[in-house]
């Protein structure tokens, strides 16, 4: 087993492949971070048009895998190592969309778009250095309340 | 709860994102930001100074248009002034702003630093967490510089809030993976241990994360960690489902904390205290029994979580490998998830069942699921969840299911998806080889491949069937049969005809006698593919025609005319129009009984890995075949052709392609890479020789009166050295034992120590047969290069003779003293010479004797070694080569290599933890050659870049051509 980075990269991507969230745990240059953006959205817009119900949300691919989620139109996807717990990152994704969700009062994908930059203090509550932070969702919700208090 | 509204805060900002959504083109959107750029820019330089909700606005916007895909130039001081402001939102933008353009704009770091100096030290835990996450986000060598002993301070203090201690946990472990030789480990390390009985839940969770990474690099210093993790684990598994409050997720205590807990456990072995193991293996069957268990919520958040943590246990069961009962138990849970109706749970077990497959104990309950597993190949509706079927039904083959897990994986080929069908032939034609019994059945597993999935077979796959079936004379006659058979249909794969092509060429007289089959039937069914073929299957057509001539002399007339033929003899292509031009020359000009000798049968290659073994592995990348794939090659190592006694060092292609036919030489081996271990007798090289002299324009120059081969070998000179002496001689870079040859007459067997500029090399020879070899000589010599400095010789080699007799099966042994003079390219060579039977052989290879077998290793600390890095700046003392990987890229085996090497592998001294420096001194008696490397692999790539920096040139570039093919 070899501890590299666990999560490589954090993406919310939109059905049209449009990026809502892209958050980098590792150094990739713009390019490459394109790339990526593009065959992520390959990758899960592919197997959702077999059978979403039956798909399976883990993806090989190159050597990390994807483990991906789809709520309404937008992807939820996390980039790990092969070797990492599929599951555990699965909840781990869904554990942030319910933060989301309350924090932003039923989350749509608006709310991603005009608030950019409060999404990027959420993650960083939950996730950070591409480890889980915190996975309290109370704990979470009272940090970014008491956050949004201060001016 | 708190709702937030659209933009609240910044309406400026929300317009701007609405006007943005509502442009109707491309154009008007770039038009729109233009024009908002050009409005911030005015603000940013106008003389009126801008308040801070101002800049913030601007810069929020600034980073939505770079977010949007556009280059930002401007802005970046305004968003360094954001952070001295003491309003939280400003500071956050200022933040965010510099993390996300960090990349491409690092001068900006520099400005920074002061920033977060001030912040971290603002006793203010929102602040604090706000610089130790920029530090986590950007984690840039700079920031470790100035902040990483500062960091371990802030993480242990007594009074740090929670909150601080997580993020200070997950940044110093940020800046141990890109600066390890910063952090340096102290009096805080064993309290970051300690960290694991927090009471703080997100703190454990937090800080297990950098313990885990810690104890990967040194595990004897964090040893403690095992007990007190065991003790948290064992704490969380018995409490109740809402014990743990915050922490329990759809009524899973801690579920995040647990994995994490597991895992850390998997970077040691099992405990040892009696008491710790216990109490650890209690937990493992908790986790088992509560799998049992009546779930406590129909939710699917549930299940995932529960078995998030199975899971992790079972794969901290395979990694102990040690419990029987648990590792049975686990396959036991994993064969009832098989049938679960969640798909990620079918795709989990089988995944996670693979593993178990390799381990002894739990191999057999796995073979009990082989129906199970069948029917999920058949039936899964997802290509990945059957892509698992096929790996685990690969793993679980053994002798006794062989036949049963081939017969299906072929008839799943047929309706295979494209993009697992070559991975699939790789697999059906590895387990035929490796548990075939009679081999007849092999042949027949392989034609049907070919016919079933043609073009998904590649070339080792059909190489290594020519290779089988030449080295067993006990299936040669079904084979030509078999292929005589498949040839019949109308419409058959090019594969085929190849195949058939060799295997006729060399054994079509095994059938020859029945009617139906007969020498000119053979002949006409090969023919008439010919015109469908592509000129490297032609070419190979040709080459057996000319072995019919040969084996068959009434088909000597019909042949002659195919290749007097225009098409033929003037075809535009140079290869086929020479071959038909030399084969024609020599089936008219040559004596039977030359043409026996020159066309005889192809001698029997040297046993070594499967070729397709190697492939497979190279396709999967490191890890993913993993340690199953080369144990189990181990455990049934020998046993076939197939069979593995080398480690996966060896495991690459280039290795093994030695030992398959390439792809244009056929049977006769006319380009250069002829096959291996054609013997000395080989007709191939001899051939070759013949045409080097006399060249295809003229050929009667070099023929005579009584027959054009008078000339020819068994000569007395020393031979050429062998095709494959350079690969020969790679083999050994890295070691300094092993065998060297083999062929069917002959091992030889090395063994060598070296200290300082002088070795020590003992070669063994070894006589395989039954017959003595007579005339045994053995000479050492340096060439070209070498021999050129007369009055400076590089190497000097001196050795006693050997006894000139060997017996049949007996060994001799002969001394080599080495003494390196001065730094030199070539290696030595060493030819042998004997009689066999009367028959002289004849052999030269290269004497696995390189420069870099005189290293001395040089521990260095960072700094020395890049001081040193500097000092060798020349650009001639730099050797650089980027290749792609041929080997396996774990890094287990990469240090092994660089061992192996001579030099001192250094740790801790490159700042990206995944690169590797050496540094060593080559000792020659004339002078000390400094050396440094750097070894830098990209996995995802599957490339290496490598470094040499020497104080001589010539040994900087030596050193780089010899590496570059190590790994």
């Amino acid at each position: 087993m070899n501890y590299l980075f666990q999560i490589r990269f954090i993406l919310i991507q939109n059905r049209a492949g449009k990026t809502r969230l892209a958050k980098w745990y590792m150094q990739f240059d713009d390019d490459e971070k394109q790339k990526l953006i593009e065959e992520v959205h390959a990758v899960v817009t592919v197997r959702d048009s077999v059978s979403y119900a039956l798909s399976v949300l883990f993806s090989q691919f190159r050597n990390f895998k994807i483990i991906y989620r789809r709520y309404a139109g937008l992807y939820f996807c996390i980039c790990v190592d092969v070797t990492d717990n599929n599951l555990a990152y699965l909840e781990g994704i869904h554990n942030f969309v319910e933060v989301l969700n309350e924090y932003f009062h039923n989350v749509c994908e608006l709310d991603l778009v005009f608030n950019f930059y409060k999404v990027y203090t959420v993650v960083d509550e939950m996730f950070l250095a591409g480890e889980i932070r915190e996975t309290s969702q109370t704990k979470v919700l009272k940090q970014l309340l008491m956050l949004q208090s201060l001016e | 709860m708190p709702a937030v509204s659209k933009g609240d805060g910044m309406r400026g900002l929300a317009v701007f994102i609405s006007d943005i959504r509502n442009c109707k083109s491309k154009e008007a959107e770039i038009k729109r930001i233009n024009k908002e750029l050009a409005n911030i820019r005015s603000k940013f330089k106008g003389d009126k100074a801008l308040d801070g909700y101002s800049k913030k606005k601007y810069v929020c916007k600034l980073l939505f248009i770079f977010l949007l895909g556009h280059d930002i130039d401007f802005g970046h001081m305004e968003a360094v002034n954001l952070l001295s402001s003491n309003k939280y939102t400003e500071k956050q933008i200022g933040y965010l702003f510099i993390s996300v353009l960090v990349n491409s704009n690092s001068e900006l770091i520099r400005l920074i630093n002061n920033a977060i100096k001030n912040d971290l030290s603002s006793r203010n835990p929102t602040f604090m967490c706000l610089a130790l996450h920029c530090i986590a986000n950007v984690g840039s060598r700079e920031m470790a510089e100035a902040f990483a002993s500062e960091i371990p301070r802030i993480l242990v203090a007594g009074d740090t809030m929670d909150s601080v201690k997580q993020s200070a946990a997950l940044c110093l472990l940020r800046l141990y993976k890109t600066s390890p030789d910063l952090v340096l480990m102290g009096e805080w390390t064993s309290r970051v241990v300690h960290l694991l009985n927090d009471q703080h839940m997100g703190v454990v969770t937090a800080a297990i994360s950098l313990i885990t990474c810690l104890s990967q690099k040194n595990p004897d210093e964090f040893k403690t960690c095992v007990s007190l993790a065991v003790s948290r684990l064992s704490r969380i598994v018995s409490s109740a489902s809402t014990d743990l409050q915050d922490y329990t997720y759809y009524f899973v205590p801690a579920p995040w904390l647990s994995c994490k807990l597991l895992r850390l456990l998997q970077c040691y072995p099992p405990p040892e205290d009696g008491a710790v193991k216990g109490r650890l293996v209690e937990c493992l069957e908790t986790i088992l029994n509560k799998a049992q268990e009546p779930p406590k919520s129909k939710k699917v958040q549930h299940s995932n979580a529960k078995n998030a943590i199975l899971f992790e246990a079972i794969s901290l069961i395979i990694h102990y490998d040690s419990e029987p009962n648990l590792l049975v138990r686990a396959c036991n849970q994993l064969g009832q998830f098989l049938q679960h109706r969640e798909t990620n749970l079918r795709y989990l077990a089988l995944e996670s069942m693979c593993t178990l497959a390799s381990s002894e104990f739990s191999h057999e309950a796995v073979k009990t699921h082989i129906e199970t597993v069948i029917n999920a190949l058949k039936t899964e509706r997802d290509v990945s969840v059957r892509q698992r079927a096929a790996d685990l039904l690969y793993a679980m083959c053994d002798r006794s299911n062989a036949k049963q897990i081939v017969a299906e994986m072929l008839s799943y080929l047929e309706t295979a998806d494209y993009s697992i069908r070559e991975e699939m032939v790789l697999k059906v034609a590895i387990l035929a080889e490796k548990y075939a019994v009679d081999y007849s059945w092999y042949v027949d597993t392989i034609l049907n491949l070919i016919r079933i999935a043609g073009d998904y077979v590649s070339e080792e796959v059909w190489y290594r069937v020519i290779q089988i079936v030449i080295n067993r004379d006990d299936v040669q006659g079904y084979a030509a049969k078999t292929v005589f058979e498949a040839l019949q249909a109308p419409a058959c794969h090019e594969n085929m005809v190849k195949v058939g092509g060799y295997i006729l060429g060399e054994f079509g007289n095994l059938i020859a006698g029945d009617p139906r089959s007969s020498p000119l039937v053979q002949f006409n069914l090969l023919h008439s593919k010919f015109h469908l073929c592509s000129v490297p299957t032609r070419a190979l057509l040709l080459s057996a025609y000319i072995k019919f001539i040969n084996l068959f002399p009434e088909t000597k007339a019909t042949i002659q005319e195919v290749l007097r033929c225009d098409s033929q003899i003037r075809n535009s292509d140079v290869e086929l129009q020479q071959r038909a031009v030399e084969y024609l020359k020599l089936s008219s000009i040559a004596s039977t009984d030359v043409l026996a000798t020159v066309l005889e049968e192809m001698p029997p290659f040297p046993e070594r890995e499967s070729s397709i073994l190697a492939k497979l592995k190279k396709k999967k990348g490191p890890g993913a075949v993993s340690v199953t794939e080369l144990e189990d090659s181990k455990r049934e190592g020998g046993e076939l052709n197939g069979g593995s006694d080398r480690g996966p060092d060896t495991a690459a292609m280039a290795a093994s392609n030695a030992s398959t036919p390439s792809p244009s030489a056929d049977l006769l081996g006319i380009r250069s890479s002829a096959p291996v271990g054609a013997a000395p007798t080989s007709a191939g090289s001899l051939l070759v020789d013949v045409f080097s002299e006399a060249g295809p324009a003229a050929p009667s120059a070099a023929v005579n009166d009584d027959g054009f081969l008078s000339s020819a070998p068994p000569s007395e000179d020393p031979a050429p050295p062998l095709s494959e002496a350079d690969e020969l001689l790679n083999k050994f870079v890295c070691k300094n034992n092993g065998v060297l040859f083999e062929n069917q007459l002959l091992q030889i067997g090395i063994k060598s120590e070296y200290r300082q500029n002088l070795g020590r090399m003992y070669l063994f020879y070894g006589n395989k047969t039954s017959v003595q070899f007579a005339s045994f000589t053995t000479t050492v010599s340096c060439p070209g290069e070498l021999q050129s400095h007369i009055l400076f010789p590089q190497l000097n080699v001196q050795t006693k003779a050997v006894e000139p007799l060997v017996e049949g099966g007996a060994q001799i042994q002969q001394v080599l003293n080495i003494e390196c003079l001065t730094d030199f390219s070539e290696a030595p060579l060493l030819n042998i010479k004997f009689r066999y039977g009367g028959a002289l052989q004849n052999l030269t290879l290269k004497l696995p004797v390189t420069i870099n077998k005189f290293f001395q290793p040089t521990e260095m600390a960072s700094h020395d070694f890049f001081q040193r890095w500097k000092q060798l700046s020349q650009p001639a003392q730099e050797a650089q080569k980027i290749f792609k990987a041929n080997h396996s890229m774990d890094t287990e085996v990469l240090k092994a290599k660089l061992l192996g090497l001579g030099t001192a592998l250094l740790d801790d001294v490159d700042p990206n933890p995944e690169n590797y420096v050496c540094a060593g001194v080559i000792q020659t008696k004339g002078q000390q050659v400094g050396c440094l490397l750097r070894l830098e692999p990209n996995a995802q790539a599957q490339m290496y870049r490598l470094t040499l920096r020497c104080s001589k040139d010539s040994v900087s570039r030596r050193l780089c051509e010899l590496l570059a093919e190590q790994f």
